[in-house]
């Protein structure tokens, strides 16, 4: 059994595993970021929803403004560029947090929540900016659409960055237990995420959106 | 079987390898994948030399890279057995996206062109 296991690529080289659970269940430090991930892939799906909204009304302006007259490719630019290098440096902090660094690990952890609030607030910029030219939500089902998708995105990182001081200060206050270690990692599979889903938005809603017609 | 052995058998999403070094080099390789990716997807979109009606297409495909290389560098998603698990739930997960989406599209699309009544008759209309 065992060597036949091995020869299909079930078994780690050598060991006496199976693949197939005899060791029973494993260790918390993979059951939970598994089942976390799993929360994160059913929010994937949420957001497939959104965005199958959003292409199906992003014609049904009602007369009002369109894709081509909101949208500013510049400010995208600058969100996506803060989004990207703080799920990078998200993933420093994870670096650093597994081998106990401390100062290392706020630092990068601060990093990462001030690029996360500078794509919050470039986007809330955006928004206010559409409101005020009359272009809100209630405009048409385009704008509906948009604002569910994209503003969903935006909670979604704004409780990140909730969540992101959470955790430092149970760093700070209670050091790098195995637990809090666990949550740090949840996070940043979270913030991994977001930053997906955000390729998803600034392609179709954005790119895609402001084509020459 | 020691602790350490126990944790080389499975790995949870998100969780990075064991040396700083290659930690590192594996997170940089992805920020500068996912620039480039990101830098070559606006300036398909800005610039006038590609054929127009493929441009969309290709976006879709450079965000779909884009993608695969976030899983890869920044969640560690990888082909090992000791990921199984991981891309199984990945594999599912992405099954719904596209049914959800591409069924959607696909739907409404023909709906639209063939269902459509009148447009001066109905207050829901799709303007094209």
């Amino acid at each position: 059994m065992t060597t036949e296991a091995a020869t299909i690529g079930l078994t780690h080289g050598g060991s006496e595993d199976t693949g197939l659970g005899h060791r029973g269940p494993e260790s918390k430090s993979i059951v939970v970021p598994y089942g976390f991930w799993l929360f994160v892939l059913s929010d994937m799906v949420l957001f497939s929803a959104l965005f199958a909204s959003y292409a199906t009304l992003v014609h049904a302006t009602d007369g009002g403004p369109t894709t081509n007259e909101l949208f500013d490719r510049g400010l995208v630019a600058v969100e996506t560029v803060a989004l990207l290098l703080s799920s990078f440096v998200c993933g420093l902090a994870m670096i650093t947090a597994k081998r106990g660094n401390m100062v290392w690990t706020q630092a990068w952890l601060v990093a990462t929540g001030i690029l996360g609030a500078v794509f919050l607030g470039i986007e809330l910029y955006e928004f206010a900016t559409m409101v005020g030219e009359g272009a809100g939500p209630q405009r048409s089902a385009f704008l509906s659409a948009f604002f569910t998708l994209v503003g969903c995105h935006g909670l979604h990182v704004a409780c990140g960055l909730l969540w992101l001081g959470t955790m430092m200060a149970q760093i700070w206050a209670k050091g790098f237990q195995q637990h809090i270690i666990r949550r740090l990692l949840c996070f940043s599979i979270f913030w991994h995420a977001l930053d997906i889903i955000w390729v998803g938005i600034f392609t179709i809603v954005y790119l895609i959106g402001t084509l020459p017609a | 079987m020691t602790e350490n052995e126990d944790n080389l058998l499975d790995v949870a999403p998100g969780a990075p390898h064991n040396n700083i070094l290659s930690e590192s080099v594996a997170y940089i390789i992805g920020l500068a994948l996912a620039l480039i990716l990101t830098g070559v997807s606006f300036w398909v979109a800005s610039t006038g030399v590609l054929w127009g009606p493929g441009i969309a297409t290709g976006l879709v495909v450079l965000a779909i890279a884009q993608i695969g290389i976030h899983l890869v560098f920044f969640l560690h998603i990888t082909s090992g057995p000791d990921n199984t698990n991981n891309v199984l739930a990945l594999a599912f997960g992405v099954l719904i996206v596209f049914l959800v989406m591409i069924g959607t599209i696909w739907i409404m699309a023909h709906m639209n062109a063939n269902m459509m009544p009148d447009p001066a008759l109905t207050n829901l209309q799709m303007q094209h």
